[in-house]
């Protein structure tokens, strides 16, 4: 019930209150009466609606003691007769908003988005990015400050500003499920659950503000990495690539909610954004029922456009995997060659590693030994250092 | 988490019809579970039940009703929530709104 209510509750408290600290005492206050209550009385007919006006009192109670009594007590009055729905969503939306707010660190904004909006409690928050539960209350206590003394708006923002605001929402819910995502076997379930988490965020958001595509390019891209979660981790808990993932285990469910989500970017028309890219690209993946299915030039045209909007290193060396596969290892060791010398790539183990399998499909074992040997040494993850290792031996027999 | 909600009934009586008020709420339900966003999928079912048994290897398909049994009908959610509780309350919240009878709550595994 209360992760059900809470983030509602929250959210429609601080639009009152015009304080998310305040707003979220007060619900907890609402909730504990009702646990106090609802044994007896029996579970009110409309839960929600119950929450609300008992912390609506609450927040009359404590203003009262408050200096603005007079003003404040008369807009709770006419919240008091305010109507559900519409202002429902619309509170949720403002409060996502202010989670995500820009004059908070990153790492807050996570903190304070799972905790608001999430209702993941701090101590599930900490367990889950494996930090200490202390680190993360503070984080919190210190969001909720900042966002006070700065007398950050509840406001939906409008024009310009909308789309920097949006993307830090985005980001905020993409870092989310990114956590999960790398979560290994070993790891607290709690982890993984991030991904899920960070759906539903994202799922919600797309109904709160239908006609932004960035938006249902995030969910697409989340769901359809999403449903191959089974597929990417092998029987020792070790990390499957994608070309050798058993795509009889991806989720189909999942895939069709992705392609949907994706199609609800596309038509909602204009050019495809770098979330709706990179879930175009993933698309691409899910609906090659093989490896060798794969329209790799399709993805090689997705990666062009990625590469104009956001430019980078990473995404450049992801296009030359993309033109190896649909032009030939020739014109993809063309490209990662002329990326040897960047910065950003200088411990990436992934860019020898590409390069040693475009030299060794071009038969120059020799020197694709030397690239596997090389990527071997900057991974970080054993598995995937062995069967580096592996591609170096048999290099070394083609080549002898 | 994932889990199945699904209604069960006798299939033999006939009940009576959804009222359009019914029919009303029950559509913002929906949509109230897709803007949460835990509302994987979701469909009514049609009256008939065949059903396909195998025993010893011979398999036998016969049409329904089945007195026997109590059968799914109505209609089934698939949801994706944090726990079982949640879930519960999913299913209260629904139950109430269509009236007597059962909801039914499975984990799915895997799928």
């Amino acid at each position: 019930m209360w992760r059900i209510e809470s983030p509602k509750l929250i959210a429609g408290l601080t639009r009152i209150v015009r304080d998310v600290g305040l707003a979220e005492d007060l619900a907890q206050d609402a909730l504990v009466a009702a646990l106090e209550q609802w044994p007896e009385s029996g579970v009110p007919a409309k839960p929600g609606a119950w929450l609300m006006a008992t912390a609506k009192h609450r927040a009359i109670d404590r203003l009262r003691r408050d200096e603005r009594l007079e003003r404040k007590h008369q807009e709770i009055g006419r919240e008091m007769e305010v109507q559900e729905g519409q202002q429902e969503g619309d509170d949720l939306l403002r409060l996502m908003f202010i989670s995500c707010h820009p004059i908070l660190a990153p790492e807050a904004r996570v903190a304070l988005t799972l905790r608001l909006l999430a209702s993941l409690t701090t101590e599930e928050i900490a367990r889950a990015f494996l930090v200490p539960t202390s680190t993360i209350s503070q984080r919190i206590v210190r969001a909720k400050r900042t966002l006070t003394e700065a007398r950050v708006p509840f406001e939906v923002p409008s024009g310009p500003e909308l789309e920097a605001r949006l993307s830090s929402v985005l980001q905020v819910i993409y870092l989310v499920f990114n956590e999960g995502y790398s979560a290994t076997a070993g790891d607290d379930l709690l982890r993984a659950g991030l991904c899920e988490d960070a759906l539903r965020l994202g799922r919600i958001l797309a109904g709160l503000v239908p006609k932004e595509p960035e938006v249902h390019g995030l969910v697409a891209l989340m769901e359809i990495q999403a449903s191959r979660s089974r597929a990417r981790v092998g029987p020792s808990g070790e990390m499957v690539l994608l070309p050798d993932q058993d795509r009889s285990r991806w989720d189909q469910l999942l895939i069709r909610r992705g392609l949907a989500a994706l199609e609800r970017a596309e038509q909602l028309g204009g050019a495809l954004g770098p979330y709706a890219l990179q879930a175009a690209i993933a698309a691409c993946h899910a609906r090659a029922r093989t490896s060798a299915e794969t329209d790799w030039s399709r993805i090689v045209a997705l990666y062009d456009a990625l590469a104009e909007l956001t430019p980078s290193a990473v995404v450049e060396l992801n296009r030359a995997v993309a033109v190896g596969m649909a032009f030939g290892p020739a014109a993809g060791l063309e490209l990662v060659d002329a990326l040897r010398s960047e910065p950003a790539l200088r411990t990436y183990h992934f860019l020898p590693s590409v390069r040693g399998d475009f030299l060794a499909k071009l038969g120059r074992h020799d020197e694709a030994r030397v690239e596997f040997e090389r990527a071997a040494a900057l991974t970080q993850n054993a598995r995937e250092r062995e069967l580096l290792l592996d591609r170096a031996v048999a290099s070394r027999h083609r080549d002898a | 988490m994932r889990f199945l909600l699904y209604t069960t009934g006798d299939n033999t009586q006939p009940s009576a019809p959804p009222t359009p008020q019914m029919i009303e709420e029950v559509g913002k339900f929906t949509d109230e579970t897709r803007r949460a966003g835990i509302l994987l999928a979701t469909g009514g079912l049609g009256p008939s039940t065949t059903r396909v048994r195998n025993t010893g290897g011979k398999l036998a398909v016969t049409d329904g009703p089945f007195t026997e049994t109590k059968e799914l009908i109505g209609g089934f959610a698939l949801i994706e929530v944090k726990s079982r509780e949640e879930a519960i309350e999913w299913a209260k919240r629904f139950r109430k709104i269509v009236g007597d009878g059962d909801s039914l709550i499975q984990e799915v595994f895997g799928g």
